[in-house]
């Protein structure tokens, strides 16, 4: 699994991101620059960061969005080739256009940082096949701009479409307003690209990747696009 | 010659920072607001020798590629 991270300034969980890469492909990241117009080589696994690019100045992922590297990715993604973004990288992808929607201020107005769980709605995607459908996962969010929203019909083609990967829940996986962390619509907490090939989502799966961190609950997600693309090869 | 644009969010898109902005002027005590709204104003200086139309299409631009997303926001372009 070739993985390409971006960097933009501002971003602080890339290298997070790198060793859960590292850890689950055996294969070490390569971190691509914001200024830069391609992606290295072989690329089969571009991966958007969490953090705060740019200050969230403008509103967040905004300007990232428009940095040249994003140039790159949009071909990337409109060849098929497999793009993951995560919290802030959620927040780029949707501001590129990328993904449909937008990141707002979370419903209650406080910045959320804590352990949350998560039903994988479907496992055969790329970004789940390490699960199994229905099964509930806990890991930690940390953002304040989570809350996802779209007009009514971008909502219900995503649902008609099976396009929520990942959708906040209880332990036991019920969903519901009072596990809806941030208020997002269909308690959304990730999505797919139309042909599946563009997942952003809020909770950091990388940061639940070894015993010490407290769960592993998160490998699946890398487990799962190291075995699609070990697969594809 | 300068101009300015003004983003403000769509009707029906949920406010929250304006929803506590109204909590926090109740409190204050300042009478008569039914509700708050929050925006943001971006004042842009244009070369001097700028034409008014040119300029107009430009900050439009401007304001679609960037200044708002069009998602939930809506804008208005003023060169004054």
């Amino acid at each position: 699994m070739k993985s390409a991270v971006l960097v933009f300034p501002g971003i602080n969980r890339e290298r997070d991101m790198a060793r859960a890469l590292k850890l689950v492909s055996g294969q070490e990241a390569k971190m691509v620059w914001h200024a830069d117009t391609e992606l290295p080589k072989g690329t089969d696994l571009v991966v958007v960061p969490g953090g705060f690019s740019y200050g969230d100045y403008l509103r967040c992922g905004a300007i990232a969005a428009r940095a040249p590297v994003m140039d790159a990715v949009r071909k990337f993604a409109a060849g098929g080739g497999l793009v993951l973004g995560v919290c802030n990288g959620f927040q780029i992808l949707c501001e590129s256009g990328l993904l449909p929607g937008v990141l707002m201020r979370n419903a209650r107005l406080k910045f959320i940082c804590r352990d949350v769980h998560l039903r994988v709605e479907r496992a055969d995607s790329p970004f789940t096949r390490g699960y199994k459908a229905g099964q509930v996962i806990k890991v930690p969010v940390a953002h304040g701009e989570g809350n996802y929203e779209a007009d009514e019909e971008t909502v219900q083609r995503l649902e008609g479409d099976g396009r929520v990967l990942y959708r906040y829940c209880s332990p036991e996986g019920e969903i519901g307003e009072s596990h809806n962390i941030n208020g997002a619509a269909a308690s959304i907490a990730g999505i797919v690209s139309e042909r599946g090939n563009v997942l952003g989502m809020m909770p950091h799966p990388e940061n639940h990747v070894e015993p010490i961190m407290g769960s592993t609950d998160g490998r699946g997600l890398f487990e799962g696009l190291a075995a699609h693309l070990a697969k594809a090869a | 010659m300068k101009a300015r644009v003004t983003v403000t969010l769509k009707n029906g898109i949920l406010d929250p920072q304006g929803k506590a902005i109204e909590g926090a002027l109740k409190s204050l005590g300042v009478a008569g607001i039914a509700s708050v709204r929050q925006g943001k104003v971006f004042d842009i200086e244009l070369a001097a020798d700028a034409d008014k139309a040119k300029a107009e299409a430009a900050l439009k631009d401007a304001a679609d590629k960037l200044l708002a997303n069009t998602v939930i926001e809506n804008y208005r372009v003023e060169v004054l």
